[in-house]
């Protein structure tokens, strides 16, 4: 059967030319948008950024808010704990005591009555005792524990010569804590006998007005009286073994430790990458002579040249010499970066999409920054982070051997440096360094690791 | 691949004359005199002893008597030292430190990429955290606190067992070497594991694996062959120098261990100035350390055969 | 959210891990090889053995550290603690010290001390290792050495004492022109080149040991270099010495006086400078003794350790630049300083280790007299801190210089760390009282002594040991042509006593010079004392009878012994 199709002119109307296209969902981003958009998404990173920032608020605003000199040494108070204020007993200016004198009378292995000429203070402890025939002198120990029942007398701190000596003072290193004194007599061969005497003491914290007018607590000696108490400037977190804040010390340590910290590993780091993209793609007898070089640099011993820049660098004796230090760490630190890099872009080299690139007519430099650099982020950033700490140490050593900070200016590493000797007896002089330490590191390394996920290429355009 | 090892090995001989050279250039910089003593000694005498270590020559002629020295393998007698060859304190003390070397870095690579590995397979969960927690307290912390923290430890527990499980100081049997190498490979364990972490993280968001999965090759096998052997090259990269800043830098464990090896030597003769062993320990590490890298450098072409060594 | 790299969690992990975990017993086990392997090739290479705990009853041994290797065991040429103290058990002098500290004989068993010589009868008994006798040859021999200009003798001066001992070492006479003679296999004869009545103190020190010409000779120039380099008269031989790694030292059968030495060993496997490494040895049983530093008192407290503590002998103080250029040539500046120098702060304080005294004069506390202690019969002047006047000195020193203010003056240092707090308190110390800024220029060794003979410097932290127990080791200190005097002190008035020192018989006349001497010091302000130091250490309870000295062998096992139940 014949079906006619009817068709109508209107079938023939060209089609209407849509306007509305397929709309993209969302703005084009470039790499840098991406990373930043993804960096701020990491929770952690993003944490460590404001870390970062702080830390460097801290360095800046620190000194500002906590006003105390970190080089005033507070003889008082030497390598003290953190503790809550203290204050001191107000007494007379010290006088140098007499030697008091006694004949013996009495037969016997050890002097009675030990006692307190005057009462016991961090300022002195006077003790006098009755003397015994036959001793050629008497030795004084100290303890802070109860030498009984084993004759753990503790410190030998003095002897006197004379068996008619019966005083001794004192001063040593004296702590408001209580201490045992033990008084033992020895013979013509300077030989102990088994017997001693003890006395208990409790030392009371006192100073005189003298001294704390030369300390600046005061206007005028005169205005204090024997027999009252004066505040003892407060140590949030204790002193050193100068007696200086350490609070302080941490803030303006933080001014050379933050600096050298950051800069030179970003400098040595940025070095380090140039020579070893240079080395890795250039390749050939360039790549040998650039990594012989730097086998050339990695060899040469570090505390020799350290103390040739030092003099080359004409500083001074007692100067900071911060800068010349940083030249030093940066021309001696990137081996081992450019190493790193080579290595990374010899593999990345090999990949297809560079032979591609090339032959699309890409210059060298676009194919290095623009393609391999980004590959080896991750590598970068790792190193980037340890030479942190390392910088901070280096520094440290730098200037115990007298290039670097001259003292008194502190810095994190020389203060962790100082620490260690007194690890065991006041812990908290190494451990609030290391503690900053770690924790610089740690925000930088976290930093570091958000840097490397938001700055990968692979997993850009991914949610 | 014989020809490019002899190039680098004639190259590595070039780059250890420069060394020698700037060493010997930067040590007659530096002031200070190596013969002078707490007690001052008279004109006469100062006179015999540079004469005794060749002082009294021209810079140039010192320069040239040491190179000498070198090719004939004497690198005289030391400064500080008086009755030693610079060659018998090498002899006797190198191999010290190359033991401890050897383990520690043994030690800082294994470690390293197993627990960098660990903390890539398990990203972001316990074992992860905790690993990476463990990271940053042994690089924040210096290597003497450490060595004398690690000390007091053994000290602790020997006396908490009542006998001497592992010795506190010291060296010569298995027992002194297990807790000094493991104290001098901290910090490069720290760093190794890191830098495998980082690199695992990579290689395991990488096309080629997601390739090897989608073909349905055993994740054990893609595992051990693709992305641990692509992540190693870092690690592998940075083993070199390792090896040979371990065995110059193990002066703080030396120190503290009683470890009579050649770090020591190293330090203080820069610090009393003796020249000849400034200078022989200098040669002798730059060397060793030439050669490690060349080690290393073939190593490459061997695990990952797209590197092509030229 | 945070990224997450596409893992299948389960199957790719699970079997991952438990890779990982063979890899990583593979690599322990792997690891152990190594270290048989390492520790095997260590063995046969001649590592050292390690000995037994510290004190062994039965074996009478005893073990101990070394804080260096020693670098010198010939006697002529050795300069530091640590060779003096191996030597001083190996070898014996004319005279040595016994356990009272007093002169006793040695190898000489009589000796006649006279104004222009001495003389030295040996004793019959006294032997080498191989069984020779000990002649005075064998002194001759040695002190000639000693004195001539090519074996560079840093301590030739201390021969100076005897005939031409001076001329002969400038090089100007042959070594044969020395003064001294060897009458006989048993008598040596000694002549002075000027009177010295303390002749008997000097031979007690070690460079005046002996040394045997025909060994010597055969050793082909490597005499001291080796255990099998040197032939031993002392209380104790050497019997293994492993460079930088173990020395042992074990009772000479051939000493003459040997049925008094009742150690059989004395080990010494450890060798580090580090004080908290030896005091750890010290805790876990490994050695007999150990020297304590501050920050191990608290600890040693704790544990009821028995301490002990003597002094060293040696005197710390600032020196002060006297060049004619240099700011501190100026009285006044020098008082000033010296009035606001509190040595007693300084060690109760800051230093805070019993066994420093506070220093109040050059000469330290030990010195003998006349018939007593010296400070007892020459008591130094004493100078009480006063900062007003300390301020007027001041002024009057910038009015003579001419000047404002005074400059940034520079505190030379050392590395050490006692050094470090030392010069830190000093620069806090002046700038606060005086409101002087003072720069701490921190050199290691070498570079030190190169500043402090050049005299680049205006203060320098300096010291001095005593190489002779007589107030001389430290009275011609700064004499103007002692080369020791680095700072170039120069004052006639001063020389003029060290002269009469030097040169006088009579007791009372030398030590009165000495008091002129310490008078002069103090008033002209010519340092700033700081402190005498002392050590405190710890002894393993059964070991007994060990003397610290502060001149000769320090410490001396030659006396000690072992009880089994302390």
């Amino acid at each position: 059967m014949n079906v006619a199709v009817r068709f109508s002119p209107a079938d023939f109307a060209p089609v209407v030319a849509e306007q509305q296209l397929q709309s993209i969902s969302r703005p084009s981003l470039s790499y840098w948008q991406d990373s930043w958009r993804r960096l701020r998404q990491n929770r952690r990173t993003f944490a460590s950024l404001w870390a970062v920032v702080t830390l460097g608020v801290l360095t800046v605003a620190g000194p500002w808010v906590w006003r105390v000199d970190p080089a005033v040494q507070d003889i008082d108070q030497i390598s003290q704990a953190p503790a809550w204020p203290s204050s001191a007993l107000i007494v007379p200016s010290y006088t140098p005591w007499v030697a008091v004198t006694a004949m013996p009378t009495r037969q016997g292995d050890a002097v009675t009555n030990l006692r307190l000429a005057e009462s016991a203070s961090t300022q002195a402890v006077r003790l006098v005792w009755e003397p015994v025939v036959g001793a050629a002198g008497y030795v004084v120990y100290r303890s802070v524990y109860n030498p009984a029942p084993d004759r753990a007398l503790g410190l030998p701190i003095g002897e006197v010569l004379g068996a008619d000596q019966v005083s001794f003072e004192d001063r040593l290193g004296l702590e408001p804590r209580r201490y045992w004194y033990s008084v033992v007599v020895t013979d013509e061969n300077r030989a102990e006998q088994e017997a001693y005497a003890v006395l208990v003491i409790d030392a009371v914290r006192t100073v005189s007005a003298e001294d704390a007018e030369l300390r600046g607590w005061v206007e005028d000696a005169s205005a204090l009286a024997p027999g009252e108490q004066i505040g003892l400037p407060y140590h949030p977190l204790g002193t050193d073994y100068l007696g200086r804040d350490m609070l302080a010390r941490l803030l303006y340590g933080a001014r050379v430790s933050l600096f050298i910290g950051v800069v030179a590993p970003l400098l040595f780091v940025l070095v380090g990458v140039v020579w070893g993209s240079a080395a890795g793609f250039l390749g050939g007898r360039i790549d040998q002579l650039l990594m012989r070089v730097a086998d050339f640099v990695i060899a040469l011993p570090f505390l020799l040249f350290m103390i040739l820049f030092k003099i080359a660098f004409g500083i001074g004796p007692g100067e900071s010499g911060v800068f010349p230090m940083l030249v030093a760490l940066v021309l001696l630190g990137w081996p081992s970066t450019a190493r790193l890099v080579r290595g990374q872009i010899l593999q990345v080299r090999q990949e297809g999409y560079i032979a591609a690139s090339q032959l699309l007519g890409a210059r060298t430099g676009y194919l290095v920054f623009r393609h391999m650099i980004p590959q080896t982020m991750g590598v970068i950033l790792v190193t980037l982070t340890f030479a942190v700490p390392s910088a901070i140490f280096t520094e440290a050593f730098l200037s115990f051997i007298g290039m670097g900070v001259a003292p008194p200016t502190p810095s994190w590493g020389s203060m962790a440096n100082e620490g260690i000797r007194t690890m065991l007896s006041h812990p908290h002089e190494l451990l609030f360094p290391a503690l900053i330490i770690s924790v610089t590191v740690l925000a930088f390394n976290l930093l570091g690791d958000g840097l490397r996920d938001a700055l990968d290429v692979r997993m850009r355009g991914r949610e | 691949m014989l020809t490019y090892t002899l190039k680098r090995v004639l190259q590595g001989i070039v780059t250890v004359w420069f060394i020698a050279t700037a060493t010997f250039v930067a040590m007659h910089a530096v002031p200070g005199d190596p013969l002078a003593n707490q007690r001052a000694t008279n004109e006469q005498i100062r006179l015999n002893l540079e004469q005794r270590y060749g002082l009294d020559r021209p810079v140039s002629e010192q320069y040239l008597v040491f190179l000498g020295g070198i090719l004939r393998g004497d690198f005289g007698i030391s400064f500080t030292q008086e009755n030693r060859r610079v060659n018998d304190i090498i002899r006797e003390n190198f191999p010290v430190s190359a033991t401890l070397g050897i383990l520690a870095v043994a030690f800082a690579a294994l470690g390293g990429i197993l627990l960098g590995a660990l903390t890539a397979l398990f990203r972001d969960r316990v074992p992860d955290l905790a690993i990476m927690f463990l990271v940053i307290l042994a690089i924040s912390v210096p290597s003497f606190v450490v060595a004398a923290f690690s000390q007091l430890m053994l000290v602790d527990i020997n006396a908490y067992l009542g006998f001497s499980l592992l010795p506190v100081a010291g060296w010569g049997t298995l027992r002194h070497m297990i807790v000094p190498s493991m104290v001098l490979g901290l910090g490069t364990m720290a760093y190794l594991t890191r830098l495998m972490r980082s690199s695992m993280l990579e290689i395991t968001s990488a096309d080629f694996i997601r390739t090897a999965r989608a073909k349905g090759l055993p994740p054990a096998r893609i595992f051990l062959k693709h992305q641990l052997r692509n992540a190693v090259l870092p690690v592998v990269t940075v083993l070199g120098p390792a090896i040979a800043a371990i065995t110059t830098g193990g002066f703080v464990v030396e120190l503290v261990f009683a470890i009579p090896g050649l770090g020591r030597y190293f330090v203080e003769a820069v610090q009393q100035l003796d020249y000849t062993v400034i200078m022989g320990t200098t040669v002798f590490y730059g060397a060793f350390l030439v050669s490690m890298v060349i080690v290393v450098d073939l190593l490459y072409g061997w695990i990952d055969p797209r590197v092509r060594l030229e | 959210m945070d990224k997450q790299p596409p893992t299948y969690r389960d199957p790719m992990s699970r079997l991952a891990v438990r890779q990982l975990l063979w890899l990583g017993a593979l690599s322990l086990a792997g690891f152990v090889a190594l270290m048989g392997a390492l520790a095997w090739a260590s063995s046969i290479t001649g590592g050292s053995a390690i000995s037994g705990r510290a004190v062994d009853y039965e074996t009478k041994t005893i073990t101990r550290a070394l804080a260096q290797e020693p670098p010198q065991l010939d006697s002529t040429r050795a300069t530091d603690q640590v060779s003096i103290f191996v030597l001083g058990h190996i070898m014996e002098g004319l005279l040595r010290y016994d356990a009272s500290n007093r002169l006793v004989s040695g190898v000489a068993e009589r000796w006649d001390i006279r104004p222009d010589g001495a003389t030295f009868w040996l004793r019959d008994d006294a032997r080498w290792s191989d069984g020779r006798p000990v002649t005075a040859h064998d002194f001759v021999f040695a002190w000639r050495k000693i004195v001539d200009p090519a074996n560079a003798s840093e301590y030739a001066f201390i021969l100076y004492y005897v005939k031409n001992g001076e001329a002969i070492n400038g090089g100007q006479m042959a070594p044969e022109a020395l003064g001294v003679t060897a009458v006989d296999d048993r008598t040596l004869e000694v002549e002075f080149e000027r009177p010295v009545g303390f002749f008997d103190k000097l031979v007690a020190f070690a460079v005046y040991l002996p040394v045997r010409e025909d060994f010597y000779d055969s050793r082909d120039g490597r005499y001291g270099a080796d255990v099998e380099d040197l032939v031993y008269n002392g209380p104790f031989m050497m019997t293994r010495w492993v460079h930088g790694a173990h020395l042992r030292l074990e009772k000479n059968p051939q000493y003459w006086n040997r049925n008094a030495v009742q150690l059989n060993v004395i080990d010494m496997p450890y060798v580090t400078s580090d004080t908290a490494a030896v005091v750890n040895l010290f805790k876990d049983g490994s050695i007999a003794s150990a020297t304590l530093g501050a920050e191990q008192l608290d600890d040693a407290m704790k544990l009821r350790w028995k301490l002990g503590r003597y002094s060293d002998g040696s005197v710390f103080y600032i020196d002060f630049n006297f060049r004619q250029e240099r700011l501190t040539s100026n009285f006044h500046l020098r008082r000033a300083l010296q009035l606001v120098n509190d040595s007693g702060e300084l060690v109760n304080k800051v230093i805070g280790l019993p066994g420093y005294l506070p220093a109040v004069s050059l000469f330290p506390i030990w010195l003998n007299g006349v018939e007593g202690p010296f400070r007892q019969e020459y008591p130094p002047p004493v100078v009480t801190p006063d900062l007003a006047l300390a301020r007027q000195h001041l002024e009057r020193a910038k009015q003579e210089l001419g000047v404002t203010e005074i400059p940034p003056l520079v505190l030379l240092t050392g590395d050490a760390p006692i050094a470090n707090k030392q010069a830190e308190y000093f620069q806090n110390l002046f700038q606060r009282t005086l409101e002087l800024e003072i720069r701490i220029d921190k050199q290691i060794f070498k570079q030190r002594l190169e500043k402090m003979t050049s005299g680049d410097f205006d203060m320098v932290a300096a010291g001095w040991g005593p190489d002779f127990a007589d107030p001389l080791t430290y009275g011609d200190l700064y004499a103007s042509w002692n080369g020791n005097n680095r700072g170039k002190y120069n004052n006639p008035e001063l020389d003029e006593q060290v002269r009469i020192a030097q040169n006088a018989l009579d007791q009372q006349t030398r030590m009165d010079a000495f008091g002129e001497i310490q008078r002069i010091l103090i008033e002209d302000a010519v340092q700033l004392p700081n402190y005498e130091r002392g050590l405190v250490y710890v002894e393993d309870p059964r070991l007994k009878g060990v003397v610290h000295r502060s001149v000769g062998t320090d410490p001396d096992y030659s006396t000690a012994y072992l009880v089994e139940n302390p």
